[in-house]
């Protein structure tokens, strides 16, 4: 790429993906939203605040770690890990709650809504609406309230309300279309926090920006670390917001190449898969054209990942745009795969890495051989493992 | 002159209100959808609003979300929906059917596959939930070559730039969604109904049928007299859904309530 990257344009767009795609009663919401977004992510005391929030409350920067015993066992690339796992609550979800969550009250609204998948999300939104005050209320599938019940309970203890929605494949996009219903009832007091970069503009832009700052840190703390750019890039892609964050700050920098990597869940060749890029088409789901899950007749299909972070049938509308631009590359990795890669880092570094990270360590595995020793690879880190004890345990028969 | 066009203007000629029925093709059963659409002209209905089923209806309340899980169980689709409207208009030139539904099954489709399609249909109008004027131009351009028209909504926060902007690219007429919500949601408050349709007015000369909230004869009476229709889909689906295995009484429940709404209407034109 030689043009300096500015997507997306005025209108939500990257290319023919993104927009805003919604019913009549949320567009004074969403422009509502932009207007707010436009003014105060270029407002010095709103920028401030926000820093101040992201260090002293959640603990950045977050440490760019040298897994050098992985890295020999490997055998080939060195491994930088990105620790988003080491922020509070445990992920890097919180970048964005904290950022939305300031926006909710300049904007004076006194409700919050979320989706969560895998937890993550609600948690970090649970937290920053206790901090600020707001009534919070999370929609979740009711499949996922059952296998991440440890986030549920958190939530509660928060002081949140957490619905669980019994309609569709009961999982991350239903609980996404029960919190748009939930934001278009009751628009005039509400934010919606998105917890990923879909939906409708402004969306996607903003929980990039506000995600962005994990590559921005990873950028300035390689180059202090090894005196150079790593030469690739590993993030897992469910809706694509810690990958968008780590990929965002590096576009213009040709010789990195970025892995986003989707979950195969049984293969994407079985069709029991979250895997968009790798096996979707375009098409519009949630406020904006990107690739998904969906059918010969449009109607979209149901998702698998052992992950609940990343069985969504969609992806941000900038990922689709980075795929068919080359840019950036989407492989994909199984359940299994994900396992071993969960079971790597925990043995090697001792750290325990999110289901979601898993995938992310899994195609490290694939990668770092195929490097010369002196390349790097950044992986993101997104989450911590903690939550994911009672599905690893299921998964392989020890009774907690 | 298009058909929905010619339907209202017919009525606004003898000062009736449209009477405009939604339900969901397919539900409760594909078989079921044309019989249905002639019982409710028998009923008295002027336009119908067939509902394309689709997987994740985020605009849609319990009720139509639920009609749209029996119908895809059914393997009902855009293009069966389609199907289901032309065989429709072979006993019935007259009254204009209106296809609601969203954007993923027409962009499965092609833009232009779905145009082709609703012509061969004799489909009359298209209303598209999540495709707002701003992304919509290559559709309705599309969809306005074959003579059918766009149906856009309109909310209670629609601001006058917004309703300006429904009058240029819609046709055939706008819809009033009269509550922030979804669909079968809440109660109505007719004064508010009102002032919005005066601020709409303002702006527009297309008919404005008026949605969402309507339940039963009465309500249908006050918001005929508001506007220029009422859309009635909630409250005629649960009938379905509470007859499951008896469809010939759903439809008996059915006709029933639009006969008691038409006359409801018609006595405000007697007035």
């Amino acid at each position: 790429m030689t043009e300096k990257y500015n997507m997306p344009d005025e209108r939500g767009h990257f290319g023919p993906y993104g927009g805003i795609f919604v019913a009549e009663t949320l567009i004074p919401a969403v422009q509502e939203l932009n207007a707010a977004y436009q003014r105060y992510m270029h407002d010095p005391e709103f920028i401030a605040e926000m820093d101040a929030d992201l260090q002293h409350y959640v603990g950045r920067p977050s440490p760019l770690y040298h897994a050098e015993r992985w890295s020999n066992e490997l055998g080939g690339a060195q491994i930088y890990l990105k620790r988003e796992d080491l922020n509070h609550t445990g992920s890097h979800k919180i970048n964005n709650t904290v950022g939305q969550a300031l926006l909710a009250k300049r904007m004076g609204k006194t409700r919050i809504i979320a989706e969560t998948g895998a937890g993550q999300h609600g948690v970090a939104t649970a937290t920053v609406a206790a901090r600020l005050g707001l009534e919070c209320v999370v929609y979740m599938g009711s499949v996922d309230v059952a296998r991440q019940s440890l986030n549920v309970y958190r939530m509660k203890l928060l002081g949140a309300t957490v619905i669980a929605v019994e309609s569709g494949s009961k999982t991350l996009k239903d609980a996404l279309n029960e919190a748009l219903r939930d934001w278009v009832t009751n628009v005039d007091n509400t934010f919606y926090i998105i917890g990923t970069v879909a939906g409708p503009h402004p969306y996607p832009a903003m929980v990039r920006d506000f995600q962005a700052i994990i590559g921005r840190e990873a950028r300035q703390q390689c180059l202090e670390q090894t005196g150079r750019l790593p030469d690739a890039l590993v993030a897992c892609v469910g809706g694509g917001s810690n990958a968008i964050g780590l990929f965002h700050p590096f576009i213009n920098d040709a010789s990195v190449k970025m892995y986003g990597v989707e979950a195969a869940g049984d293969g994407v060749e079985t069709g029991r898969h979250s895997a968009p890029l790798s096996a979707g088409r375009p098409g519009v789901l949630h406020g904006n054209r990107t690739y998904l899950m969906s059918d010969d007749d449009g109607e979209i299909i149901e998702t698998h990942s052992i992950s609940a972070g990343l069985d969504y049938p969609g992806v941000g509308p900038e990922h689709a745009w980075l795929k068919d631009t080359g840019r950036a590359q989407y492989p994909n990795i199984t359940d299994n795969e994900a396992l071993e890669g969960f079971h790597a880092l925990t043995l090697m570094e001792g750290i325990i890495p999110a289901l979601e990270s898993s995938h992310a360590m899994a195609y490290t595995m694939k990668l770092a051989p195929t490097m010369r020793k002196d390349q790097i690879i950044i992986i993101n880190l997104s989450g911590r493992g903690d939550k994911d004890m009672q599905t690893m345990a299921k998964r392989e028969g020890i009774e907690l | 002159m298009s058909r929905l066009a010619a339907t209202f203007e017919a009525l606004a000629k003898t000062g009736r209100k449209a009477l405009i029925p939604f339900i969901t093709a397919g539900d409760p059963h594909p078989n079921f959808t044309v019989a249905m659409m002639h019982a409710m002209v028998e009923a008295g209905v002027d336009v119908i609003e067939l509902g394309v089923p689709f997987s994740d209806p985020v605009a849609d309340g319990p009720v139509i979300q639920r009609a749209s899980e029996r119908a895809l169980a059914h393997k009902m689709s855009l293009k069966r929906t389609m199907d289901i409207a032309s065989e429709f208009r072979q006993t019935n030139q007259q009254t204009p059917v209106v296809l609601m539904g969203y954007l993923n099954p027409i962009e499965a489709m092609s833009y232009e596959g779905f145009a082709n399609a609703a012509q061969r249909a004799d489909i009359d109008g298209v209303l598209t939930v999540d495709l707002p004027p701003e992304e919509a131009k290559e559709c309705c351009d599309l969809l306005k070559a074959r003579g059918i028209d766009t149906i856009f909504l309109l909310a209670p926060n629609s601001s006058d730039e917004r309703i300006k902007k429904m009058d240029e690219v819609g046709s055939g007429y706008l819809y009033y969604v009269s509550l922030k919500g979804v669909t079968g949601a809440g109660h109505l408050n007719s004064v508010d109904v009102e002032n919005k349709l005066q601020q709409i007015k303002q702006h527009t000369r297309l008919p404005v049928a008026i949605g969402f909230g309507v339940k039963d004869a009465e309500t249908a009476k006050t918001i005929g007299n508001i506007g220029d229709g009422v859309v009635v889909g909630s409250a005629l689906i649960s009938k379905i859904e509470a007859h499951l295995d008896q469809p010939e009484l759903a439809k008996n429940e059915i006709v029933a309530l639009l006969t008691a709404m038409r006359l409801a209407l018609d006595s405000l034109s007697a007035l």
